[in-house]
């Protein structure tokens, strides 16, 4: 006897093809405001010349994260200018912080609601492993029928893929706060909300921001491979090498990648310590 | 004790049951069974049963058990960070169980201050913004909860780490904090759980003193929790003993020592005694004055003026006890041109041996008010015994 295969892919194909269909009013509002901003965000960074931005940075770095981490900054920022590379660093840098933004806008409410309610909390956290799993380049299938070819379908496909570990250090860091000092809101009266913005949040700011890193860097990561689908950036630079088997220009567009990747770690790390 | 008193809270025929199925564990409760018979036919475990006790506006009443007693779900219930399973708690004409939650809150805000054993104070603030924290949830303006949380620092001795965090801080001055943002708040009850029990023995004694110092200026309702029989007793103005949630005994300290309601307080007091084995003559103090046998009554009067008591013990030569001149003996004997004071000398005081132990001198302080006389074995003065130091004896004899 035979049983016949369970045509998985075919009902996900017809349930994406009517969400495109249906819904192309709400994935075209969304691709024109993407786009905006994309656009507003890469035109002010392009705005600036070279140098002041570069000492821009530094500036930051040096405030934040001290004298070492700016000489850092400088140097590799300098080599990403020496090699050519500013205008795609640029770029990629923009869909990171797009994609961050809008991860952490959603995360956050997202986390709360699944530390203050376990229903939602078992219904959420299956839902992370399944994003977080799913094998990263799988979402950028779907991401083109909705948003077409480009960065839009690369923001799309990154905030999906860097959203879990924000939702996931949210709902942590807010179900880490110690019991007794939930009594001690409880005891004196708090409301539910004075015991969210005094006590709960303020407490789990540290790891949320722990969570925030790791959604920048999957951001990186993510927003790289997109480059399959249209994105520009240092992605496209090391896909164009892949494809004309130029290993020099690939690994050149690489470092610039990794440049980036320290630079941020490293920046949101300080930002976390000094709110500690 | 005085029944009369005002009630600020009553609770009656308080239960709490731990699980999904209370009121099965409540029906076999009321057939008579305890709480293990429970836990092994319903799964249910039996925290509270059937409490009930008052507490007087002003006093400061410990409930002490050991852990599993109850002790702790009990505190928790009064201000419903618990819910309750049946019975009881009225505050002020409020019952505390049946409130909305928006009327729980106003509650709370109003009756209830709480000390944690942990401290519970929140790492991320301040020490002056914890003492302020119950001030700025009720929306006190700024101003005026930062004046009266200053106040409260200062009350406990913490002037000057308004600005540390709790961590800049040992123990003993987390839980001054602790206690400024009870007293800040001026709620019309202090809870107390186990307040004490995680500081140092040396450091747990004053902060009971302080305690204490703070309640006779104060007077506020308090309740205490602790675990510690001599703590109970040093602080306690009565004592609610529970055992397996259920109330075993209550009373005053002098009532828990001496009367004891069964077996398992008998051992309990019993605990204390072996800690040292207490006698008259560890509660002893010296005679700060006597009078000699050949003393006029107005030596003996000048005397008892200069210390300011009223009655003295007369003693021979060999300082043996003769017996005990009143000051208004005296004055007669003045009054009636007397020479000497022994034929005014009273014999109706209690004399003791050194090795008398010490619970037995209770029944004798509640006939007349004067110190217990210590005497060796030929009769000589030795100190006396007042009232206070029996208690304070006590209450010390546990910590070594």
């Amino acid at each position: 006897m035979e049983i016949p295969r369970i045509p998985l892919g075919d009902w996900i194909e017809s349930g994406l093809t009517w969400l495109t269909s249906e819904f192309s009013m709400v994935t075209r509002g969304i691709s024109r405001f993407t786009q905006t901003g994309i656009d507003i965000l890469n035109d002010g960074l392009f705005w600036l010349p070279e140098w002041a931005l570069l000492g821009l940075i530094a500036l930051l770095c040096w405030r934040l994260g001290g004298v070492r981490l700016a000489i850092g900054a400088i140097a590799g920022l300098a080599l990403i200018w020496n090699l050519g590379l500013w205008e795609p660093m640029i770029e990629t840098l923009t869909l990171v912080v797009f994609a961050t933004l809008v991860a952490v806008v959603i995360a956050l409410p997202v986390g709360i609601a699944a530390a203050l309610s376990n229903r939602l909390y078992r219904v959420i956290m299956p839902l992370l492993d399944f994003m977080q799993t799913m094998p990263a380049f799988v979402y950028l299938i779907p991401a083109i029928p909705f948003f077409g070819i480009g960065s839009v379908s690369a923001i799309f496909a990154t905030v999906i893929f860097s959203m879990p570990p924000a939702i996931r250090f949210t709902t942590l860091g807010i179900r880490q706060v110690p019991v007794e000092l939930i009594e001690a809101a409880d005891a004196y009266g708090a409301t539910r909300s004075q015991k969210l913005f005094k006590v709960q949040l303020p407490l789990s700011l540290p790891t949320v921001m722990a969570g925030i890193n790791q959604t920048i860097m999957l951001a990186l990561s993510m927003v790289v491979i997109a480059a399959m689908i249209g994105a520009d950036g240092l992605g496209s630079e090391v896909w164009r090498a892949i494809q004309r088997l130029r290993p020099g220009d690939g690994f050149e567009a690489g470092i610039a990648v990794v440049i980036l990747a320290m630079l941020l770690d490293r920046l949101t790390q300080s930002l976390r310590k000094t709110r500690k | 004790m005085d029944e009369t008193r005002p009630v600020k809270i009553k609770v009656r025929g308080l239960s709490k049951v731990f699980g999904k199925q209370p009121q099965k564990a409540i029906e076999l409760r009321n057939q008579g069974m305890k709480r293990p018979e429970i836990l092994e036919k319903t799964g249910q475990t039996l925290g509270l049963s059937n409490i009930s006790f008052d507490v007087y506006e002003g006093e400061l009443l410990v409930i002490m058990g050991l852990s599993g007693s109850g002790k702790s779900t009990l505190i928790r219930c009064l201000n419903r960070l618990i819910e309750t399973t049946e019975g009881e708690i009225i505050i002020d004409g409020e019952n505390i169980p049946t409130l909305k939650e928006k009327a729980l809150l106003e509650c709370r805000r109003r009756h209830f201050s709480m000390v944690f054993q942990n401290f519970a104070l929140f790492p991320h603030r301040t020490v002056h913004q914890n003492a302020e924290f119950g001030l700025e949830i009720r929306g006190v303006e700024k101003a005026e909860r930062h004046k009266i949380a200053h106040d409260a620092l200062k009350q406990v001795g913490l002037e000057g780490w308004e600005d540390a965090y709790p961590n800049q801080l040992s123990g003993g001055m987390q839980q001054r904090v602790g206690l400024a943002r009870a007293l800040a708040n001026d709620a019309t009850v202090l809870l107390m759980d186990e307040a004490f029990s995680a500081l140092d023995p040396l450091i747990r004694k004053d902060m009971q003193e302080e305690l204490l110092q703070l309640q006779s200026k104060m007077q506020k309702t308090t309740v205490f929790i602790t675990h510690d029989l001599d703590e109970a007793l040093n602080i306690g103005d009565r004592i609610v003993l529970l055992k397996d949630g259920e109330v075993v005994q209550i009373g005053t300290p002098e009532e828990i020592l001496t009367k004891p309601a069964d077996d398992y307080v008998r051992r309990f007091i019993q605990g204390v005694d072996r800690a040292r084995i207490l006698t008259a003559e560890s509660a002893m103090r010296p005679l700060r004055s006597t009078a000699r046998e050949s003393d006029g009554p107005r030596t003996a009067l000048h005397r008892m003026r200069d210390h300011a008591i009223d009655s003295i013990y007369v003693v021979d030569r060999n300082r043996r006890l003769l017996g005990l001149l009143e000051a208004d003996a005296a004055s007669r004997a003045i009054e009636e041109g007397a020479d000497s004071i022994i034929p005014y000398l009273t014999q109706d005081f209690r004399k003791v041996p050194m090795d008398e132990p010490l619970h037995n001198l209770f029944a004798m302080f509640s006939e007349k008010s004067f110190p217990i006389a210590v005497i060796d074995q030929q009769e000589q003065l030795l100190g006396v015994v007042v009232k206070g130091a029996v208690l304070d004896e006590l209450a010390r004899a546990g910590e070594q």
